[in-house]
Order: C-alpha cells, then sequence, then structure tokens
C-alpha cells in the first residue's frame, strides 16, 4: 500500500466510525422515538458483535501449520484466569505474554 | 461595565473546574487501561513499521480501540476501500445503539453535543451514561471532561508506546495477540453480565460457521449477514410467542 492509500484508508475509517456514532442523531432528531426493530437490534447486537470480533482476530491462525493450537492455549488461559480473577489488564497482559512466549519458543 | 465580564469569565471557570474534578476520578481507572492497552497499540504499529505519527493521529482522529487494531490489519493488506468502510461499519456497529441511548443525554448541550458524539467510545459512553455528577456540577462540562480525559489517555498511551517501540527493542513476534485478548475478556464479561446467552451465540456461531464456509479474507460481511438475518428470524418468533 502506498501512503497515499494508506491515508484514504484511514480516512475511511475515520468516516466510517463517526457515520455510526453520528447516524442516531441525524435520523432521530431531539423527540423521536426509533422503531422498535432498531430497538431489539440495540439489545442484542453488542453481545454478537464481540463474538465476531473474537473470530475475526484468531481468522488466519486455523490454515497456519498448528492451526490455531497456540491461540487456543491462551485463550482457554485467559478464560481460566478471568474467571478466577475478574481482572481486566491482568487476563490481557497475562494472556498476551504466554501467547508471545509460545509462538517464539514453543510453536 | 468593565467588571461584569471577568466576573462572568470567572463564573464559567468556576463552573468548568468543578465539572472537571467531578469527573476526573470516574475517568481513573481508563486512565490505566487506556494507557496499558494505547502503548501495546502504538507498540504493534511501531513493530509492524509505521512511524509513530500513524498512532498519534489514528488514535486522535479514529478513537475507537478495537476498530484502530483492526485498521493496522487493513493497512498491511491490499488496498480495499470499500471493504475498509463496511468492516468499520460493522465493527462499530454497535455505536448506533450507544446513540440511541444517548439521544435524549446529549439534548441541549450546543457545541459540545458535536464533540461528545464524536469521541463516543465504549468507556465514555458507559461512564456518561451510568454516572450522574452531583446536582451542582453542570452536566454538560461533566460529561464533556470525561470524554476529553479519555481522549487524552489513549492517544497519549498509543503514542508513548510507539515512541517506547524506537528505544526498547524485543522480539515482538505475536504482540498482536493483545487484541484478541481484549475481545476474550469482553465477551466474557458481557456473558456474565447477562443470563441469556442466545445473542452472544449468535454472533459467535454464525462467524465461525462462515469462516469456515468462506475463508479468511471473505467471513466478514457473510457472518454479519447471517447474524441479522438470525435475530430477525428469532424476533419473529417472539413476537408470535407473546401474540398467542
Amino acid at each position: 500500500m502506498t501512503t497515499s492509500q494508506q491515508i484514504i484508508t484511514v480516512l475511511i475509517v475515520v468516516l466510517g466510525t463517526m457515520l455510526t456514532r453520528f447516524l442516531p442523531f441525524l435520523i432521530f432528531p431531539e423527540g423521536k422515538t426509533p422503531p422498535r426493530s432498531i430497538l431489539y437490534l440495540g439489545t442484542v447486537l453488542p453481545y454478537a458483535v464481540i463474538g465476531l470480533l473474537v473470530v475475526y482476530c484468531i481468522k488466519d491462525a486455523l490454515w497456519e501449520p498448528f492451526h490455531g493450537l497456540p491461540e487456543a492455549i491462551a485463550v482457554s488461559s485467559i478464560i481460566i484466569l478471568h474467571k478466577w480473577k475478574k481482572n481486566t489488564l491482568l487476563s490481557i497482559g497475562a494472556g498476551t505474554v504466554l501467547y508471545m512466549a509460545l509462538v517464539q519458543s514453543v510453536f | 461595565m468593565t467588571h461584569v465580564f471577568p466576573k462572568k469569565i470567572q463564573q464559567v471557570n468556576n463552573m468548568k473546574t468543578k465539572a472537571f474534578k467531578a469527573a476526573l476520578p470516574h475517568t481513573l481507572p481508563i486512565c490505566v487501561g487506556f494507557l496499558f492497552l494505547g502503548m501495546s497499540y502504538g507498540f504493534l504499529m511501531q513493530s509492524k513499521g509505521f512511524s509513530f505519527l500513524y498512532p498519534l493521529l489514528m488514535s486522535l482522529f479514529i478513537f475507537a480501540g478495537s476498530m484502530e487494531f483492526v485498521t493496522v490489519n487493513l493497512l498491511l493488506s491490499a488496498f480495499n476501500p470499500l471493504y475498509a468502510f463496511f468492516l468499520t461499519l460493522m465493527v462499530n456497529a454497535r455505536h448506533l445503539f450507544y446513540g440511541i441511548s444517548m439521544l435524549d443525554r446529549y439534548k441541549d448541550m450546543g457545541w459540545k453535543k458535536f464533540y461528545l458524539i464524536y469521541g463516543m467510545c465504549d468507556e465514555s459512553f458507559s461512564i456518561n451514561c451510568i454516572v450522574s455528577p452531583p446536582p451542582d456540577v453542570d452536566k454538560g462540562w461533566f460529561m464533556f471532561f470525561v470524554t476529553l480525559l479519555n481522549h487524552l489517555y489513549w492517544v497519549a498511551g498509543a503514542t508513548l508506546g510507539a515512541l517506547l517501540g524506537y528505544v526498547i527493542h524485543f522480539d515482538t513476534k505475536g504482540i498482536g495477540f493483545v487484541m484478541t485478548a481484549l475481545f476474550v475478556v469482553m465477551f466474557i464479561d458481557q456473558w456474565e453480565e447477562r443470563s441469556d446467552h442466545t445473542p452472544a451465540l449468535i454472533g459467535l456461531g454464525c462467524s465461525l460457521a462462515c469462516l469456515l464456509l468462506f475463508k479468511a479474507d471473505n467471513f466478514i460481511l457473510p457472518a454479519m449477514a447471517l447474524t441479522v438475518l438470525c435475530f430477525a428470524l428469532k424476533r419473529d418468533n417472539t413476537d408470535k410467542e407473546t401474540d398467542t
């Protein structure tokens, strides 16, 4: 990618992000109630999107030599650690360090 | 007449100081998290060969943490603006629903309303949505400072991480996993917060199914369509159940 293509990509991401933030305020100016289907999606989509993001993160791993084994080990450790200590930063930090150790020295 | 204006300015300044002092403690946990995550983001970008200007400007203008991590991958793959646009809409679709929740709270805020919407990240949204400032504190300025402080923490973290990348050298292979870890933790938090796990399972299941069907580079849009379709069907069924 050239520098100008990178700038365009970043601008598009900015535009898309701002569209998602401003759109409700543009569609529903002060005092208008959104339709029920939108309100319903508003209650369920946030939960579905995170699952999709998790899959997005590991999308390339399945076709790599170890078919996502280091990812599976690290994700399981994060789940156990987070259920146990409930400390967001600890879970993210320890999970990342474990994964880095795995891909650098074990696999 | 001359003394009237300075007095008024002083009152406005007092109001701002009060709002700032009320907002600061609420943002301190976010400060720790954003410095940590922002630094890993800056470090990641530096390790992929980007100048510190990239994380600085991207954190300032995009200011949507998960999307900034995703953008690192976008910048490293082939130029595809349409894909970038739809991916952004999808990753940030949750903002639509934050907006719907804040329609009322951000009312009558004047010029501050623009910035409040612009800077509405997950964390600023959750504070502004849940916390009510004390009655003698101006609500508009309170929410403004919550948003501004969180924005500053994030930009500072991202820039600092990228600059540290020039000084500290170690094998950064696998550091991108910080993003996976972040989403896994968010997934667990949401899972425990709600007794109905269907939405989370629909998102995860549709994505996995589409990943296996369409492979890594093409699965996102079908996954999103399938997710919305599942919810549409589910809602129809729920409506029928409540009707009968």
